[in-house]
Formats: structure tokens, C-alpha cells, sequence
């Protein structure tokens, strides 16, 4: 094998290897899916409008200690239990039905949950689904905001 | 004597200014004095060995407590760096702490094989979390000095050479 075809297997073996690891990052949701922190807080502010059903698909001890009220704990999107409880969740749900996932344990080029649910619930058939965007983490971009938070289970 | 007043009134002028001026910088100087280090909250948590471990028995060492977790991806990169300061530091009385923010032990014990951790690691929780201020984003690193005070709290991921630097003052600091 010549050294230029070398350069090249080892060139494309990097491309695709850091294609893989992207893929599952909350970065790869198409922009169209997302909604911002002010966006949220104003729908849920809006006494008319359509409330969504919201879920925190990452960590448990950051859900505890901070959340946004009344979204339900579901687990880890990136670990199959955590996808399951997701799908387990949301099967008896009309596909209209306007959820939004959020995470916030991790910057968001970072967040392994987030795309996972995402994916899992637009197979599902789910047409309504927004992921929260969450630039750094919940702390510093829904609780330092002074956004409405609740603590516990 | 018009002009005497008006010069006994300019001098006035520059002498006040040149009064506040002063005030000023003294001011400045007093403002520019770091804060008191607070005593970082002390804790008593299960290691992953299953014996306790308790922060304020590290007085006298400097520590590295880093809060992170098995699924953040910027900890799985910091996570070699620390094994590396822990093994360049150790004599010199560097312990780095990890206080795991996952959910259940099992994934943290296959980590700290995979990794070759060489620090002890205590399962976190919402109590640990609020008792630093909130642990509501991954990694948090602080750097405690030898008295048991925090220096320095780094929110995020952060490159081990201002850690490095941080620990280096630290280690060759009273």
C-alpha cells in the first residue's frame, strides 16, 4: 500500500469517526425543533395557549435539585432504560400532542439525550416536538435567568 | 483683587480635585483586595469502594474536587488529565476528589476501570449539589487550598493548564 493511500484511509477513518460521534450530539437537531428558554416561558405564561407536555430526558440528581415546574423526570435519553421509560411514557399519547424534551446537564454541542428523544419520538410519529435549547446548562441558562423553577421530585 | 480670587479660586479647585483623585486610587487599592476564601462546605460520602469519605480530612493537601458524570462528554476528556495531575502532583500533596453526578453506581464503577482512575470517587446527590451552590451543568471543578478554602471554581470544561497553574500556586503556597 503506497503512503498517499494510507494518508487517505486514515483521513476518511477520522472523518467517519467523528461523523459517528456527533451523531447522537443535540447539536444534529434540525433548527426547526428547537425552542428557546424565552419562547417556553412565554407559551407557559400564556393562560390561552396550548400547554405542552414537558419532559427532562438527562439527569436525575440535576432534575431534583432544579427543574422547570411540572415537567416529569424520565431519565437518560442516551441510555436505553431511559429511552424506553421515554417511549413507555408517550405510547398511549395522540401524535399531535406538543411535547418538549430538555437536558441542560452539559453544553449543548455536548448533550447526548437530547437527540436521541428526539429521534425516538419523531419515529414514533410524534408531529409536535420541540427540544429545549439549552446553550450551556439549566443552571446558567434557565435558572440564573431567574426562569420558574421547582426543586425535588 | 478680582484676579486674586479667581486664583485663590482655581487653586482651591485643583487641590480638591488632586483630594478626590487620591481618595480614589486609595479606593481602588482597598477594592482590588481579593475576597475572603470561604471554607468549602465539608461532606461525608460513600466512595466507590464503599468506605466514607470526608472532605475536611484532607486538610493540609490540596484538592481537586471535580463534580462529574459518566454520560458528560467534556468529563470523559478531562478525566485522563486529572489521573495525569494526580500522578505528577501526588507527592507533593495534590488529591484530586471526583464527586459522580450519575444516577446509579454501576456505570461509574465500569468507568473507573475503563479510565484507570487512580483518585477516590463518591456517588454525588441534590444535597452535595445545593451545599456548592448548585450543581445544575457538568463538569464543575474547584480547587481547595490546604486550610480547606475554595480558590478557585471553574464552571465548565477548562483547560488543565490554568488547573495546572492554579494547583502549582496552591501547592507552593502556606
Amino acid at each position: 500500500m503506497t503512503h498517499r493511500n494510507r494518508v487517505l484511509i486514515v483521513l476518511m477513518s477520522s472523518i467517519l469517526l467523528i461523523s459517528a460521534a456527533s451523531a447522537f450530539q443535540a447539536s444534529q437537531i434540525d433548527k426547526s425543533h428547537l425552542i428557546t428558554p424565552d419562547e417556553l416561558v412565554t407559551l407557559l405564561q400564556t393562560s390561552k395557549s396550548d400547554k405542552p407536555l414537558i419532559l427532562q430526558v438527562g439527569s436525575h440528581v440535576l432534575y431534583t435539585q432544579a427543574h422547570i415546574p411540572a415537567s416529569e423526570y424520565l431519565g437518560p435519553a442516551s441510555d436505553p432504560a431511559g429511552l424506553q421509560r421515554l417511549r413507555t411514557r408517550v405510547d398511549t399519547l395522540p401524535r399531535n400532542k406538543f411535547i418538549v424534551i430538555y437536558c441542560g446537564c452539559c453544553p449543548w454541542t455536548h448533550c447526548p439525550n437530547l437527540k436521541p428523544a428526539d429521534d425516538a419520538l419523531r419515529a414514533m410519529g410524534f408531529t409536535n416536538v420541540k427540544a429545549l435549547y439549552i446553550a450551556n446548562n439549566f443552571g446558567t441558562d434557565w435558572v440564573d435567568k431567574g426562569y420558574p423553577t421547582a426543586k425535588g421530585d | 483683587m478680582n484676579k486674586k480670587l479667581a486664583a485663590l479660586l482655581v487653586a482651591v479647585i485643583v487641590v480638591a480635585g488632586l483630594y478626590f483623585v487620591h481618595r480614589h486610587r486609595a479606593g481602588s487599592k482597598l477594592s482590588a483586595t481579593p475576597a475572603p476564601r470561604q471554607l468549602a462546605p465539608d461532606f461525608t460520602l460513600t466512595q466507590l469502594s464503599g468506605q466514607p469519605l470526608t472532605l475536611s480530612a484532607y486538610r493540609g493537601k490540596v484538592v481537586l474536587l471535580d463534580f462529574w458524570a459518566t454520560w458528560c462528554d467534556p468529563c470523559r476528556k478531562e478525566t485522563p488529565q486529572f489521573v495525569d495531575l494526580q500522578n505528577r502532583y501526588r507527592d507533593q500533596d495534590l488529591q484530586v476528589i471526583g464527586v459522580s453526578m450519575d444516577d446509579t453506581a454501576p456505570p461509574v464503577h465500569d468507568f473507573y476501570q475503563q479510565f484507570h482512575m487512580n483518585y477516590p470517587v463518591v456517588m454525588g446527590n441534590a444535597k452535595i449539589g445545593e451545599l456548592y451552590g448548585g450543581v445544575l451543568g457538568l463538569p464543575i471543578a474547584l480547587l481547595i487550598d490546604r486550610q480547606g478554602r475554595i480558590y478557585a471554581k471553574h464552571m465548565g470544561a477548562t483547560e488543565v493548564s490554568v488547573l495546572e497553574k492554579e494547583i502549582r500556586t496552591l501547592l507552593h503556597s502556606n
